[in-house]
C-alpha cells in the first residue's frame, strides 16, 4: 500500500489528474448515473402502481439473495431485482429493423439521444470536495452555457429517429418534438438569466458556493446569514424556478408535455419503430435527461450540495463531510425525480396548441419581464 | 347536442387548482395503497393471480376439450362438422379409414383416429360446441394455456379426452325424443 502511494506521488501532476478524471467519469457514469437511470425506471413503475391502486413489480428474484430470510422476500417485494431483469430482457429481445427505415440514421438516433443526456452531467458539481479532489468532472467556467448547448443537441436524436423511421407516426412525433423543444429552450434559457444576474458567474460550482453563503435561490431562508436582498428577490426567483421547472418537463418530453410520444395519438411517437436495446436507449435517455434536469434545478435554485445546518454550507474538509455533501446532493435530486414521476401520473397531457401557447405567449414574456424586474430590484438593493 | 363552454375563471386559467386537486387524489390513492394495502387485487379479489386463482364464472368460454360419456367411451363420431365450422381452422380431424378400429361405444359407427386442436389458433368462439350433434366437445373453464414450444400447444385426442372429463349421460337421444314429441304435437291447430 505504501509503495503504491509512493508510486502515485512520484507520478507527474498531469498524469495524476488524467487518472483522477478518468476515474471520476467512469465512477459517475457506471456507479451513479446508470444505476440511477435503472432505478428511476423502477421508481416510476412503483409510484405509478401505488397511485393506481396496484402493486408494481414484485416478482423478480435472484437465486441466492432472494432466499435470505425476511430481507430476501422484502427486496423482491420492493422490486429491487426488476431493473436487472429488464436489462437482460432488453438485450435478449429481437432487435427488429423494418425494411423501409433509413438504416444509418436509424442506428445513429438512439445514441444521439442518449449521449447528450450523459454529457451534461460532466459539469454538475455533485459534491464539494473529497480529499483534495473537487467533486465535478469538468469545472468549466461557462458551465451553464455548456449545459444548454448540449441539452439542445438532444432534440437531434428524436428528430433523426422520426425521420429515419420513415413512417407517419414517428415522423409526426419528430416534428412535434422539434417545435416543442426549441420553443421551451428559449423560455428555459431566459428563466435562468436572473440567477446569473444576481450571482454574476456562470460556473456552477461558484453558483452553489454563492447560494451556500447567501441562501438558496428558491428558498432564501436556507442560509446561515440571512440578507434582506435575497428576500426582496425571492418573488423573481419563484417565477424563474416555475418557468424552469415547467420548461424542464417540456425539454425532457415528460407528461404533461410528452407530445412527441403521446401514445393515444401517435402510437408511441418517435420510438414506434424501435425495439429491443435501441428502444431501451431512448428510454434510458429520457430518464438520464430527467436526472440532468433535476441536477440543474438543484444546482441553480436549491443550493446544490449545501445545507445551512451543522456547518455543511462550507466545502468539506474531511472525507466524511465530502460524502455527506454527495449524499445531500443525491437526496435533493431524488426529490425532484419523484416530482417528475409523480406529475406524470397526476396531470393529463396538454393539447398541442395549448403547449405552444403556454411556451410562446406566456412563459417567454413572463421570463423577459422577470429579467427586467430583477434588474430593477437589484438596482435599488445594491 | 351543443355543450356550453363556459369561459374559465382566472384561477382555472392559472391551472394551479387542477394541480392541487390532482395532488390530493393521487396522494390519497398512494397513501391507501402503501399504508393500508388497498390494492385492486386485495380489495376486489382475495389476492394476486398465480397464488390466488380466479373464480371462473358459469358460461365462461375457455378451451374446447372432448368429453367422454358415462362409460368412458369417446362421444365424438368423427363427423368433422366442427372442423368445417372452425373459423381459424384450429381443429384437424383424421377420420378412421376402412381398416381402422370402429367406435368404442354402441350407437356409433365411427370415432376419429386422431383429433387435434391447435390452441394457438383457437379463438374460443364456441362454434364447435354449438355445431356438434353428439355433444362431444365443450368449451370448458381453462383459460391459462401455456407451453414452451408451438408443438406443445397442439392438443391431440388423448390429451383432449383426458382434460375434458365426462359429460353426464348421452343427452343426444333425449333431446331427439323431445324434438320428435314437439313435432307430433303441432303447436298451431289447423281447422
Amino acid at each position: 500500500m505504501d509503495s503504491l502511494l509512493q508510486h502515485w506521488n512520484s507520478l507527474a501532476p498531469l498524469t495524476q489528474s488524467v487518472v483522477f478524471s478518468t476515474l471520476k467519469v467512469l465512477g459517475v457514469l457506471f456507479l451513479a448515473l446508470l444505476p440511477m437511470v435503472a432505478y428511476s425506471v423502477l421508481a416510476e413503475r412503483k409510484i405509478s402502481a401505488f397511485i393506481q391502486d396496484r402493486q408494481g413489480p414484485n416478482r423478480a428474484s435472484l437465486p441466492l439473495l432472494g432466499s435470505i430470510p425476511i430481507l430476501g422476500p422484502l427486496l423482491t417485494k420492493l422490486g429491487i431485482w426488476q431493473p436487472l431483469a429488464d436489462g437482460v430482457k432488453s438485450i435478449l429481445k429481437e432487435d427488429f429493423t423494418p425494411s423501409y427505415v433509413r438504416k444509418a440514421y436509424f442506428w445513429l438516433a438512439p445514441a444521439i439521444t442518449l449521449i447528450p443526456a450523459f454529457m451534461t452531467v460532466g459539469v454538475i458539481p455533485f459534491g464539494s470536495t473529497l480529499g483534495s479532489q473537487k467533486m465535478v468532472i469538468a469545472d468549466l467556467n461557462v458551465g451553464i452555457l455548456y449545459t444548454f448547448g448540449i441539452v439542445s443537441l438532444g432534440v437531434y436524436g428524436i428528430v433523426l429517429a422520426g425521420y429515419a423511421s420513415n413512417s407517419k407516426y414517428p415522423f409526426l412525433g419528430g416534428i412535434r418534438s422539434t417545435a416543442q423543444m426549441i420553443s421551451y429552450e428559449l423560455a428555459m434559457g431566459m428563466s435562468v438569466i436572473p440567477v446569473f444576474m444576481i450571482i454574476g458567474k456562470l460556473n456552477l460550482s461558484d453558483i452553489i458556493t454563492h447560494q451556500a453563503q447567501h441562501g438558496w435561490m428558491a428558498l432564501p431562508f436556507m442560509a446561515t446569514q440571512q440578507t434582506f436582498a435575497s428576500y426582496l428577490l425571492w418573488p423573481c426567483m419563484i417565477v424563474s424556478f416555475g418557468i424552469f421547472l415547467v420548461s424542464a418537463f417540456a425539454e425532457t418530453n415528460r407528461l404533461p408535455f410528452d407530445l412527441p410520444e403521446s401514445e393515444t395519438e401517435l402510437v408511441a411517437g418517435y420510438n414506434t419503430e424501435y425495439s429491443s436495446m435501441k428502444f431501451a436507449l431512448f428510454f434510458m435517455g429520457e430518464y438520464a435527461s430527467m436526472i440532468t434536469a433535476s441536477c440543474m434545478m438543484v444546482v441553480l435554485f436549491f443550493g446544490g450540495w449545501s445545507l445551512p445546518f451543522f456547518g455543511l454550507d462550507q466545502p468539506a474538509t474531511s472525507i466524511i463531510g465530502g460524502l455527506a455533501h454527495i449524499a445531500i446532493f443525491v437526496a435533493k435530486i431524488l426529490f425532484f425525480m419523484v416530482v417528475f414521476i409523480w406529475v406524470r401520473w397526476m396531470l393529463p397531457r396538454f393539447r398541442y396548441d395549448q403547449l405552444m401557447d403556454l411556451g410562446w405567449r406566456r412563459f417567454i414574456p413572463v421570463a423577459l419581464a422577470n429579467i427586467l424586474v430583477t434588474a430593477v430590484v437589484m438596482y435599488f438593493v445594491r | 347536442m351543443i355543450v356550453d363552454r363556459k369561459p374559465l375563471s382566472f384561477w382555472e386559467r392559472m391551472y394551479l387548482p387542477s394541480i392541487w386537486g390532482g395532488l390530493k387524489i393521487t396522494s390519497k390513492h398512494f397513501y391507501n395503497t402503501v399504508f393500508k394495502g388497498q390494492t385492486g387485487g386485495n380489495t376486489l379479489s382475495k389476492g394476486y393471480y398465480p397464488e390466488t386463482k380466479w373464480d371462473v364464472a358459469e358460461g365462461y368460454r375457455g378451451a374446447p376439450y372432448l368429453v367422454k360419456d358415462q362409460d368412458g367411451a369417446t362421444k365424438c363420431v368423427s363427423c368433422q362438422l366442427c372442423e368445417f365450422v372452425c373459423p381459424p381452422k384450429a381443429i384437424k380431424i383424421t377420420p378412421p379409414g376402412a381398416d381402422s378400429q370402429s367406435a368404442d361405444r354402441k350407437n356409433a359407427e365411427k370415432m376419429p383416429r386422431e383429433f387435434e386442436i391447435n390452441m394457438l389458433r383457437c379463438i374460443f368462439c364456441g362454434f364447435c360446441q354449438e355445431v356438434c350433434p353428439e355433444e362431444a366437445i365443450f368449451l370448458q373453464k381453462d383459460y391459462s394455456l401455456t407451453g414452451l414450444a408451438r408443438g406443445e400447444m397442439i392438443f391431440n385426442k388423448e390429451k383432449l379426452l383426458s382434460l375434458g372429463g365426462t359429460s353426464g349421460g348421452i343427452q343426444k337421444w333425449k333431446h331427439k325424443l323431445e324434438e320428435a314429441k314437439e313435432q307430433e304435437v303441432f303447436p298451431v291447430e289447423t281447422k
